[in-house]
């Protein structure tokens, strides 16, 4: 179980002939991931290492059994790579390209919304449903099986929370990472919604960062609809105002989107905020009654 | 990218948008020369990417072209919340009936182009939004469908907009918003939006930011980058293509992901030490990278300690090692470094880092450990200076 991809998974690998592609479609794959095929237009009829590789993703749909997408496919191109995937008949497409630009993402966010289908990223590090399946660009081997789904904007950030539990021999359920660009598919409430409907899951680590309003919304969003326990971390506690670092989200100005604003609201939500990664997992181990080491 | 006013209104410009005749100068003499070519009142106005300009005395009015040079006297050099103006922009004096204001923002929670429209413009609008947001009238755009003109009338009748200049504000608004589209913006903003005595509508100011990840398909705007207003670090960073803030503590911070990097951030404040820079390799970076970031780093005189954040998924700690004792081959490395490697390839990564036997390198097994070493060694070196 865990959300979003798993034993069921059949994954199409876009990009799968490029360096980076084809690296990580045989890295999922080593993993357990079904990757039962890959797209490169003009490419169709060739293999990767026994993938077979097609010329479109509905092909792929149609003649390997795909239903979920990976994308890794240059920004400039990622966008048409997402129309198609939501038109071929996958449920789920992962995006994995950065870059791409903010207007083109906007209308296609919109094209997958009326599609049906669920969108991961962009600019993200994927989706890992422990020791079932890992779909993206995450080193798994760090993650352990486990109850605990952890939503993460930023990807080295989650592998560090997942390392921090496993260290503290707390298993994980899933590891989503949504991305960290203006216009994602899936955004924090998503991930909790999911995350709650799941029943392999039983806690949920939300990990936020400053800039925008979505943690603020997700702090109603758990008020509301969210049973299981919920911690927070967000980074960026100590983040200069008016300065972008990094992600598109992560920009401070004026009274919104600090983190201070965003670790009130979680709080007042009743999700307990750990300071730092080392103090998540602290958190996280405290409330399972797992002994927490000195 | 944020754009300076007049480059933004030459971009305004070209989608139809009314604005005044100008030009740039750099010198009082060049002010001079500008006025004498517009003829006339002329605005000397202060280019920087701040706000608050006008109450900061960087903008002014010149009666004749030697008035125009000894107010750009006054303005070049002036620092406006620590931006220091090196440019002008000389234009037509405008007469002033009335002032409204006009935004569009890129709405990412709502995922549609938002549209602000208000006749108290000249004001800070956040002011207006809090006092009196019965003045603000706002709508989302279908970003399908793009704005339409009903749509931009309903807004004008919703925000009162005068009857005699209802159809010139409405023609505006749709020529901004292709504005906004066709060049990519995440925000443009007029205030004020001008209203002349004789009816003409003009937008008086420009606040114009340009989606980074889209320069590529705007070269002309990529080259609106003022590079020499830059931070040198900042300019010498973004030509290797990494992400790197100035802050002003002594611990240098080197991670991969802005996530992390801002988490790290954070770890050496609460080990009671200063951050003096974010800087984000990104993913997948080479040992060259690694090399040109550390002296970006170094560059930074201030810099006591380094910590080298790094949890490796695309990126390979191997190639992190390989940069740092490239680093400390080529580069004459006075300060202590403290490395945590994790994830892809960390075992070879430390495996590296070890037989190099490097006399300045220091390696830590958890991030909260390396920071408060980071921090310790910053302290103890500024005690011994």
């Amino acid at each position: 179980m865990g959300v979003l991809v798993g034993k069921d998974t059949r994954l199409v690998v876009s990009g799968i002939t490029g360096r980076e592609g084809s690296f990580h479609a045989l890295n999922n794959r080593k993993y357990g991931t079904n990757v039962v095929a890959g797209v490169t237009p003009g490419k169709g009829g060739q293999d990767v290492e026994g993938i077979p590789v097609f010329n479109t993703i509905a092909d792929s749909v149609k003649e390997a059994g795909a239903n979920t997408s990976m994308l890794f496919v240059p920004p400039r191109f990622a966008v048409d790579a997402i129309y198609e995937a939501a038109d071929s008949g996958v449920e789920v497409i992962i995006c994995i390209t950065e870059g791409i630009p903010a207007h083109d993402m906007l209308l296609a966010y919109h094209y997958v919304k009326e599609k049906g289908v669920r969108l991961v990223g962009p600019n993200c590090p994927g989706v890992c449903t422990v020791g079932e399946a890992n779909v993206g660009i995450m080193p798994a081997h760090i993650f352990t099986p486990g109850s605990v789904g952890l939503v993460s904007r930023s990807g080295t950030l989650t592998y560090q929370l997942g390392k921090e539990l496993s260290d503290m021999g707390i298993g994980q359920s899933t590891i989503l990472g949504i991305g960290g660009d203006p216009i994602i598919g899936t955004n924090h409430r998503d991930a909790l919604a999911l995350f709650e409907a799941d029943p392999a899951t039983d806690m949920i680590v939300m990990v936020g960062e400053i800039g925008g309003n979505e943690e603020e919304l997700a702090a109603e969003f758990i008020k509301d609809h969210v049973t299981k326990p919920v911690i927070g971390y967000i980074a960026g506690l100590t983040a200069p105002e008016g300065k972008a670092m990094g992600h598109a989200g992560a920009i401070i100005s004026g009274n919104s989107g600090t983190a201070q604003s965003k670790v009130d609201a979680l709080t007042e939500a009743g999700v307990k905020v750990g300071e730092n990664p080392t103090a998540v997992a602290r958190l996280v181990a405290e409330a399972r009654g797992v002994a927490v080491p000195a | 990218m944020d754009l300076y006013e007049h480059q933004g209104k030459e971009l305004f410009a070209r989608h139809g948008v009314n604005v005044s005749a100008g030009k740039v100068a750099y010198t009082p003499e060049e002010a001079e020369q500008a006025a004498k070519e517009l003829g006339g009142q002329v605005v000397v106005k202060a280019q920087v990417l701040m706000g608050g300009r006008g109450k900061a005395g960087g903008i002014k009015l010149a009666n004749d072209p030697a008035e125009a040079k000894a107010k750009a006297e006054d303005i070049i050099g002036l620092d406006i919340k620590g931006h220091v103006v090196r440019r002008l922009w000389i234009e037509d004096a405008s007469d002033i009936d009335r002032e409204y204001y006009f935004s569009i923002n890129f709405d990412r929670t709502a995922k549609m182009p938002l549209l602000m429209l208000s006749t108290e413009g000249g004001m800070d609008i956040e002011e207006v939004a809090e006092k009196t947001p019965e003045k603000l009238a706002t709508m989302h755009v279908d970003p399908v469908w793009g704005l339409r003109a009903f749509e931009a009338r309903q807004l004008a009748f919703q925000a009162n907009i005068d009857a005699d200049v209802r159809n010139k504000v409405v023609a505006m608004m749709l020529q901004l918003y292709d504005a906004f589209v066709k060049e990519d913006a995440m925000l443009v903003e007029v205030n004020p939006l001008l209203i002349t005595p004789d009816g003409e509508v003009k937008a008086l100011d420009s606040k114009f930011s340009v989606d980074d990840n889209a320069l590529f398909r705007h070269p002309y705007i990529a080259e609106m980058r003022d590079v020499q207003a830059q931070d040198p670090q900042e300019q010498m960073a973004h030509e290797k293509g990494v992400t790197y803030v100035k802050l002003d503590g002594e611990v240098g911070i080197l991670g991969n992901g802005a996530g992390l990097v801002m988490s790290t951030l954070d770890v050496i404040q609460q080990a009671g030490g200063r951050p003096a820079n974010f800087l984000d390799v990104g993913g997948g970076a080479t040992a060259e990278e690694i090399v040109a970031s550390l002296e970006i780093i170094l560059s930074d005189d201030k810099v006591r300690s380094i910590f080298f954040n790094i949890f490796g998924g695309i990126t390979r700690c191997t190639e992190v090692a390989q940069g740092i004792i490239t680093a400390l081959e080529q580069l004459d490395v006075q300060v202590p470094i403290v490395v945590r490697l994790d994830g892809t390839a960390s075992e070879e990564g430390l495996k590296m880092l070890a037989d190099a036997n490097l006399s300045n390198v220091t390696v830590a097994d958890t991030m909260l450990g390396a920071a408060a070493e980071a921090v310790a060694l910053a302290s103890g070196t500024t005690a011994t200076v």
